[in-house]
């Protein structure tokens, strides 16, 4: 692999790097759970950034879409999902508040 | 994209921070064709740009929102808690700036000599897709009990 190539990945690998920072913030700082699930998304698309880079810097393109497409699958699963999750704590507690499910622990 | 996703995160309005969220998606679509993934920068655009942003807007719809009094009441405590996450992201890309004169260490594993996708799928990968299927009936599954349930109660 030449300098450019190294280039190439490792400018990539430090806006992933400032993705993920975004995104573990949010789940962190946040209240919300329609955000805290933002936060969830942001951090997905990094990984999928990711590997979409190294199939292109290693040639492995077909390989890598394979597992970049069972990975959008999984992510729609979640977010259909937990979205459902979201709508039903939001009748119980008319909030979105994540501190309203405190009330949950043993 | 980095100013996307940090627009996504502070918005106050979570329909703006959807739509952020699927500007990164069209982003990350065209680094995808760059990259020589077409089938993949299809998959994402159509599912994670269309699909997973109408999702967001709907569960956001189905949602009250909260009025502008309490929007105003919230928005200290919200610059208090948002307004270190451009600081950190700039911090985390200052910090990674040293990683660009290094060589990559990456080692393949395998390699496989398929160049099309679909016989990799088929062929190399096709537990993959008995768990796609798996997961896929698993969410339809959980999303029909939960819209049920919401249905039954007449909220």
């Amino acid at each position: 692999m030449n300098g450019d190539m190294a280039q190439l990945f490792w400018t990539f690998v430090i806006s992933i790097i400032m993705l993920i920072a975004s995104g573990l913030y949010c789940l962190l700082v946040t209240r919300n759970l329609v955000r805290s699930l933002i936060g969830l998304e942001l951090l997905t698309k990094a990984v999928t950034l990711l590997f979409v880079v190294i199939g292109y810097i290693t040639g492995q393109q077909a390989l890598i879409q394979a597992i970049v497409i069972t990975m959008i699958v999984i992510e729609v699963v979640v977010i259909v999902v937990a979205g459902g999750v979201i709508l039903s704590v939001y009748r119980n507690y008319e909030s979105l508040d994540v501190r309203n499910l405190r009330n949950l622990k043993g | 994209m980095v100013i996307a996703a940090v627009w996504a995160v502070m918005d106050r309005s979570l329909l703006k921070s959807a739509v952020g969220l699927a500007i990164i998606s069209i982003i990350i679509t065209i680094f995808m064709f760059k990259f020589d993934s077409p089938l993949a920068a299809v998959f994402e655009l159509s599912v994670c740009t269309g699909l997973i942003t109408v999702i967001f807007l709907s569960t956001i719809a189905l949602t009250k929102p909260k009025t502008h009094q309490e929007i105003l009441a919230l928005s200290k405590d919200r610059l208090r808690r948002y307004g270190y996450l451009p600081i950190i992201v700039i911090l985390c890309g200052i910090a990674s700036l040293g990683l660009l004169s290094m060589p990559i260490g990456l080692k393949l594993l395998y390699r496989i000599n398929e160049a099309d996708v679909r016989n990799v799928l088929w062929n190399l990968r096709h537990l993959d897709l008995f768990g796609q299927i798996i997961v896929l009936l698993a969410g339809g599954f959980g999303a029909v009990i939960l819209f049920k349930e919401i249905q039954d109660n007449e909220w």
